[in-house]
């Protein structure tokens, strides 16, 4: 799968999942300080990325993830597998 | 309430047959889990549905990693994604403290109380997505007054307590309710073997003067798991007719 394709869901879901304005929403963006996502939101995200893209994403890789870029390699990474 | 899903673990027989009865009153999917014993199993599946509901029944020993997980893709398979996890699944091994071996204490720990961490966080996801959900646990007025020879059932009952309340401050902006409900002195299977002597002077001590029925813990289960309780979370009900006064 593209890595386009994935940044755009992830936006998406970003936004119907968590409710952050579009607009905010940047590849760099950090989720908690830019983003204002809590901890638990960031297990929400991908809990939705993990049905969306149907991976499994193990509780070790997810606690590195801090930005919405790395968010899309873990998930490109899991795809492309 | 549209119908939903409800699990209620170690509904074979006892407060869990009620609770799982209650539920089928109020047209609910009603999943009764049970460790062994599958005839009772099916009675309870029986006294759900004659009370209007949707009923399965499914073995799982809930101390069980695997065995939870499990439990949990089938269900959402056969019926759907849990939305309200009534965790009443528990059983005694008492003895004095001193004399307690390290198998009565884990096994009443494990099927008591990791049982409540374990079936909580596979509900989670669901209950997460939906941005609904009641967990409602079992406790037990021996886990907050404390009572000789259950050190282990009362030190289980209480720790579901604490987890309850952290659970219910991480969850609930996500619409998930988490409380326990602590019986008192109930009649069931559990305190059939106490004797005539100890119920009748449990009896004294106890404001309304008896034991409580299982479906007057069940209807304190339900109307926690209502729309009406959305703003009750991290809350222990007792229900010991004014026993721990």
């Amino acid at each position: 799968m593209e890595r386009s394709a994935i940044e755009l869901k992830m936006v998406d879901l970003l936004v119907e999942e968590l409710g952050i304005e579009r607009d905010k929403i940047a590849m760099t963006s950090k989720f908690e300080e830019d983003l204002e996502v809590d901890s638990l939101g960031v297990v929400e995200l991908l809990m939705a990325l993990e049905d969306n893209f149907d991976v499994n994403i193990p509780d070790e890789e997810a606690e590195t993830i801090t930005t919405v870029s790395e968010a899309v390699d873990i998930v490109e990474a899991k795809v492309n597998a | 309430m549209e119908p939903k899903v409800v699990l209620v673990t170690g509904a074979s027989r006892g407060i869990g047959r009620a609770i799982a009865a209650h539920f089928g009153s109020l047209g609910h999917k009603v999943v009764i889990n049970y460790a062994s014993n599958a005839e009772a199993a099916e009675e309870s599946a029986a006294a759900v549905r004659e009370a209007g509901g949707e009923a399965m029944t499914i073995s799982a020993d809930v101390g069980v990693a695997a065995a939870v997980d499990a439990m949990f893709v089938r269900i959402a398979e056969e019926m759907g994604p849990v939305a309200i996890l009534v965790n009443n699944a528990g059983i005694t091994r008492d003895d004095l403290m001193l004399r307690m071996k390290v198998e009565q204490w884990d096994d009443v720990i494990a099927t008591n109380l990791r049982s409540v961490y374990l079936c909580s966080k596979a509900a989670l996801r669901a209950m997460l997505r939906a941005k609904w959900g009641r967990i409602i646990s079992v406790g037990s007025v021996s886990g907050i007054a404390g009572n000789p020879g259950q050190a282990n059932y009362a030190a289980a009952k209480a720790g579901i307590i604490g987890f309850s309340k952290s659970l219910a401050k991480e969850v609930g902006s996500r619409g998930i309710t988490v409380n326990v409900v602590a019986p008192g002195f109930i009649e069931t299977d559990m305190t059939a073997g106490l004797g005539e002597e100890v119920t009748a002077s449990a009896a004294a001590n106890i404001a309304v003067g008896r034991l409580g029925q299982p479906d007057e813990i069940a209807s304190a289960v339900g109307y926690l798991a209502s729309e009406d309780a959305a703003y009750i979370t991290g809350q222990t009900v007792v229900v010991d007719g004014g026993l721990a006064l």
